[in-house]
Formats: C-alpha cells, sequence, structure tokens
C-alpha cells in the first residue's frame, strides 16, 4: 500500500510548524542588536565605570 | 525617488549583484587596501627599528609611524574591509537590493573624510600618541575628530545593512532563516555597533578637552571605556574572519556547516560574550575590583573563547566532509592532503584558521587570566597576541577572499596567479613566526611599544638577555618575510583590479530585480540531510578534524599550565 501525500490546489505550501524560541530569537537581527549592546553596556562599561565612580577621592 | 534594481548575476557563480552595493563593496574594498598599503609601509619603519641592530628611525619617528600603523592597519584597513563584507553578505547572498545607498555613499565619504582627518593629524607630527591615545596625553583634536567622523560613517554602513535585511525579509528574497555567513556578519555589526557607542562615549568627550571645551579627561576612565571601543572593534573582525571561513569552505569545497545549530548558538555567545574580553586590557590596573575584572574575563570571556573553539572545529569539519564525501575517505588526513594547496583562497583561509587558533586564541585565554596576565602585561606579548589574531586571523582571512573577489566582484582576471599561490605561505607563515618571536621576546619581559630596550644613555640602563635581543631580530626577520608577503598582496590585487585585462562574459547582462531574483535557497534542514552518511571512520564523519582538535586541546592545556609555573618562578614565595 503507498501512501499518497495530497496537495490542496488552493494551497500546496506545507503545513505550518511552530517556530522554536531559540530560532526565533536567532532570526531576529533587532533583538539580537539589543541584547549585543545591552549586555556588555552593563557588564562591562556601567559596572566599570561605577566602580571607578566610587573610588574615594584623596584628601 | 527612483530606486536602482538593477542586477548582474556572475556567471561562474550564480551570485546576484546589485549594481549600486556592488560600486559600494568596490570603493569599499579599495579604500581598505590603499590604508593596507600605508599601514604596511609604516609597519617596515617600526619592524625595522624594534631591530635593535639596524634601529632605523629617530625616537620621533618611531611613535609616529607607530601611532599611523596601529590606526590604518587596526581601524582602518579592517573596518573598510568589513563594510564591503556586510554588503555583501546582506545584499549579494540574500539576493536583494541595498537599503539606502544614498546614505551607504555618505557614509563611506564620512569614513574617508575621517580617515584623511586622522591621518593628516598624525602625519604632522602633533598626534604621536599610539592607538591607544591614552589620557591625559593630548593629541590634536583633528585626531579625535577624524575618529568620530569614521565611527559615524562605519555606523551609517552598520545601519545600511541591517536595513537591508529588513528589504530582503520584506521581499521575501530567502526562505526561513538567512545563511549563516550572513549571520555571521550579522553578529559582526552588532558587536560594531557597541564599539562604536563605547568610542563615542569616550572619544566626544576627549576630543571637547582636546579643543578646551572639557576641563579634565580622568585616566582610568579613559582606559575602561576606551578598551571598550579599542578591543571591541577587533572583535568585530573575529566574527567577520569566521564569518569569511565559513564563506570559503562552502565556495571551494562546496562545505556545509556540520552543524547550523551549533554554529548559530557560537555566533550567539559572541554576540553576548565577546565584547567584554576588552577587560583583560585592565587587569593590572588599581580601581577595578577583582569581581569585575574576573567576570568580564575569566567567566563571560570563556563562554566566547568555547565558541571560538566551535567554530575551529566546525570549519575544518565541514571541510573534512566535503572532501571526503568527494571520495576523500582514506585514513584520518587523506581530505587535508588532497586539499587545494596551490589555491590561495583555501591556503590563505586554512593558515588563517590554524594560526588564529593556535597562536591568538591560545595566548588571549592566558593573557585573559587575571594572574598570568602579570607576567606579560605591557610587554611585546601583547602585540604578538594580536598580530596572531588580527593579521594572520582577519587579514589574512580578507586577502584570501579577495582572491575570489576579483574575478567575481572586479570581473578582472587575477595577474601573477603563480606568485599568488606563494603569497599565503609567505606572509601567513612570516606573520606566524613574527607573532611567535614577539611573544617569545614579552616571556622575557621586552617591553611593547619601547623605542629602544637597552635605555642607552640613561641613567639607570637595563640589560636584557641574550635570547631577548635574538627574539627581537628574529621577529623583525618573520616581520620583513611578512611585509615581502604583503607587497605581494598589494602588487596582485592592485594590479589586477587597475591593470589587468577584463573576464570576459558572453552572457553578461543586466537583469531587472522582479526578473533576476532566482529560487530561494534550499531550507537549512535540507542542507544538514544532504550530509553523505557513509564517509569517516569508527563513527566519526570527521575523525581527522577530532585528532586536530584534541591536538589544540592538549597545546592549549599544556601552555597554560606552563605559565602558571612560570609565574610561580617570577614571584617565588619563602
Amino acid at each position: 500500500m503507498t501512501t499518497e501525500t495530497r496537495v490542496d490546489p488552493m494551497n500546496d505550501l506545507p503545513p505550518e510548524e511552530p517556530v522554536p524560541v531559540m530560532q526565533q530569537l536567532l532570526d531576529n537581527p533587532f533583538l539580537l542588536l539589543f541584547l549585543g549592546v545591552a549586555l556588555p553596556t552593563v557588564l562591562y562599561v556601567i559596572w566599570g565605570v561605577m566602580e571607578i565612580v566610587n573610588i574615594p577621592v584623596a584628601k | 525617488m527612483a530606486v536602482n534594481r538593477m542586477f548582474r548575476t556572475c556567471p561562474s557563480t550564480g551570485l546576484l549583484f546589485h549594481e549600486p552595493a556592488e560600486k559600494l563593496m568596490k570603493a569599499h574594498a579599495v579604500a581598505a587596501v590603499v590604508s593596507l598599503l600605508v599601514g604596511g609601509i609604516l609597519a617596515l619603519g617600526v619592524t625595522l627599528t624594534r631591530w635593535q641592530a639596524v634601529h632605523l628611525l629617530s625616537p620621533d619617528w618611531f611613535y609616529l609611524f607607530l601611532t599611523a600603523h596601529g590606526v590604518d592597519m587596526l581601524v582602518l584597513w579592517i573596518i573598510f574591509f568589513e563594510i564591503a563584507i556586510l554588503y555583501f553578505a546582506s545584499s549579494t547572498l540574500l539576493r536583494c537590493r541595498l537599503a539606502t545607498p544614498g546614505l551607504a555613499w555618505v557614509g563611506f565619504w564620512l569614513m574617508i573624510l575621517g580617515a584623511i582627518m586622522n591621518n593628516y593629524a598624525i602625519f604632522s607630527g602633533t598626534s604621536s600618541v599610539m592607538f591607544t591615545s591614552y589620557a591625559p596625553m593630548g593629541a590634536h583634536p583633528a585626531f579625535y575628530l577624524g575618529l568620530i567622523l569614521f565611527a559615524v560613517g562605519a555606523l551609517i554602513g552598520c545601519f545600511v545593512f541591517l536595513g537591508t535585511l529588513v528589504v530582503a525579509k520584506a521581499e521575501r528574497t530567502y526562505n526561513g532563516s538567512i545563511p549563516l555567513v550572513t549571520f555571521g556578519a550579522v553578529t559582526a555589526c552588532i558587536i560594531a555597533v557597541f564599539t562604536i557607542a563605547s568610542g563615542a562615549i569616550i572619544l566626544i568627550p576627549t576630543f571637547l578637552w582636546s579643543v578646551g571645551l572639557v576641563e579634565h579627561i580622568d585616566s582610568l576612565m579613559y582606559r575602561t571605556v576606551w578598551w571598550g571601543f579599542g578591543h571591541s572593534s577587533q572583535q568585530i573582525n573575529v566574527a567577520a574572519h569566521v564569518s569569511v571561513w565559513y564563506a570559503i569552505a562552502a565556495i571551494v569545497f562546496g562545505a556545509k556547516p556540520m552543524s547550523e545549530k551549533v554554529s548559530r548558538g557560537a555566533f550567539l555567545l559572541y554576540i553576548l560574550f565577546l565584547q567584554l574580553a576588552s577587560a583583560h586590557h585592565l587587569l593590572a590596573d588599581p580601581g577595578l575590583t577583582s569581581n569585575w575584572k574576573i567576570f568580564n574575563t575569566s567567566y563571560a570571556m570563556y563562554l566566547a573563547v568555547l565558541a571560538s573553539m566551535v567554530h575551529g572545529l566546525t570549519v575544518p569539519g565541514a571541510i573534512e566532509v566535503a572532501q571526503r564525501e568527494k571520495g576523500y575517505n582514506r585514513g584520518l588526513f587523506e581530505w587535508l592532503r588532497k586539499a587545494p594547496w596551490g589555491n590561495p583562497v583555501f591556503a590563505g583561509m586554512f593558515i588563517s584558521l590554524i594560526g588564529f587558533g593556535f597562536l591568538g586564541g591560545i595566548s588571549g585565554v592566558m593573557m585573559g587570566t587575571e594572574q598570568l596576565n602579570l607576567i606579560i602585561h605591557n610587554t611585546i606579548y601583547v602585540p604578538g597576541h594580536f598580530h596572531a589574531t588580527v593579521v594572520v586571523g582577519t587579514t589574512l582571512a580578507f586577502m584570501s577572499l579577495t582572491y575570489f573577489l576579483i574575478p567575481v566582484l572586479f570581473r578582472r582576471k587575477m595577474l601573477f596567479p603563480k606568485l599568488a599561490q606563494w603569497q599565503p605561505y609567505l606572509f601567513g607563515l612570516g606573520m606566524s613566526a613574527f607573532a611567535l618571536f614577539m611573544m617569545g621576546a614579552g616571556t622575557l619581559g621586552v617591553p611593547r611599544r619601547h623605542w629602544d630596550i637597552s635605555f642607552a644613555g640613561n641613567a639607570m640602563p637595563y640589560e636584557f638577555p641574550g635570547a631577548a635581543w635574538l627574539m627581537m631580530a628574529l621577529t623583525a626577520l618573520a616581520g620583513l618575510a611578512a611585509v615581502v608577503g604583503g607587497a605581494i598582496y598589494l602588487l596582485i590585487t592592485v594590479g589586477s583590479v587597475f591593470f589587468a585585462p577584463r573576464v570576459d562574459v558572453p552572457d553578461f547582462k543586466h537583469v531587472r530585480a522582479a526578473e533576476g531574483i532566482a529560487p530561494a535557497p534550499a531550507p537549512v534542514a535540507a542542507a544538514i540531510a544532504a550530509h553523505h552518511p557513509n564517509v569517516g571512520m569508527a563513527g566519526f564523519v570527521a575523525p581527522g578534524t577530532l585528532v586536530l582538535a584534541m591536538v589544540f586541546l592538549i597545546s592549549f592545556i599544556l601552555y597554560y599550565f606552563v605559565n602558571w609555573k612560570y609565574l610561580s618562578t617570577v614571584w617565588p614565595l619563602s
């Protein structure tokens, strides 16, 4: 017995599968841009600057 | 306003070039090569001065040359070329029109203006502050303004690239996810945006300080924020040259990534963590806590290192699988022995990969360890490391790509093809030896950025061991070999682009976008399934790459622990 794939002539696209969350992230360059700028800005620049600002001034 | 939708299809590769994007790519590539030419001439002067037996330049000229060499190579050559790659990876690979070409030209001319202004400030002799330009050492205002204008131009290029991704998606020129090479370019673009923002945060107030509008620039604040620009600018290179590796593997071998998911995951680690490695420049600075230093280097940086190791495994792995599928399936390394070593596109890319991993990668992790950093901080080891990453890794990868682009993008025949076969070996191996000897000299304590390590004529001269002098001489000899290799590259590229006969393209015609857009590429899943299941050995599809990875891992571990042993001898405890 053979299985036959029926194609709807009105819509020959395969049924849409849900896109995994990780792929949604990787497919969104602007979300990646936000993460790629925000993370180092907080962890490197802002944290570093706050440490320097908090160094006591010599008297 | 009418939109230029004219395309041409490359008859040999099938690549689709949007006319305005093509012109922009050419302009950026030419500007990059001119910067490389200037930087290369300056490199000769620096190398021959640091060779103590020759000691070519006077101190004033040495620091001028060193400053211009740093800016022209680390910023101008690299970023001009990277913007060309961004346009190629978006418009050409996604087969769509470039977004806002007019704005892209504004960006280009701003970059040119900034480059000229900065170089004018340096060559006028008023800005010999070196690439880092640490405040309170002041340069001419044009030095900072030039860098700012260049950065603004590059930022415009980044947003044109992002806009082109939007255009491609809106006009449905591809199915599913963007190709991996384009995703790597997205990574480079994101790191570039952070880099330029950091540069703006510190260079704008420094410019205002140089014209007297700001009273004081705190030196530690400057160093901290500046390295967000200075080191991250080199991380753009890493993402860009890894993308070039994937592209060349596909171009030369038709290789498909071993796992798209893993490779994209590795690029994601770059996006999140690579910029944080900037902190390793501040490991010896007081004022910043160990929490900040260790988090930004060890903890976060190692995730980016993991990503580089993934790419270092998957790129040769993909080549191995492609070669084995072609029948080179015997033993561990037939695929590598039968690789096209006479093709400069492949040879340069593979030397770039090995040199970046073994020399640049391992030394980078060592330098990023707070305790070990003390052994080599501010020694010539540091330029040894970044010549391995930026020159062997990035520059050689870009050179390899150029050999592909001369007929494809510039539509010219390549001049001196025999010389081109030798060029990657001369440049790549010369520069690898150069980096290695520098690291050797740095381990013996030879300082970086120093005109005369003997301190001759000073009140307190210092006598380095003979081995250090030998290392510096060997550095210079290897550097000369690399300079000759670089000159050959320039001869071939400039000669080919301007003087070689045009590639004969009988079927050449301009194609309207509506007619010229080819069917969308196969989805990623289909590409993965295309791998042949019957290649490899002992259940591994790429056993040779696995062995190479193990060699790398053992080298890495040995070198890392040798340095801990060395540290214990530097500071003996009793």
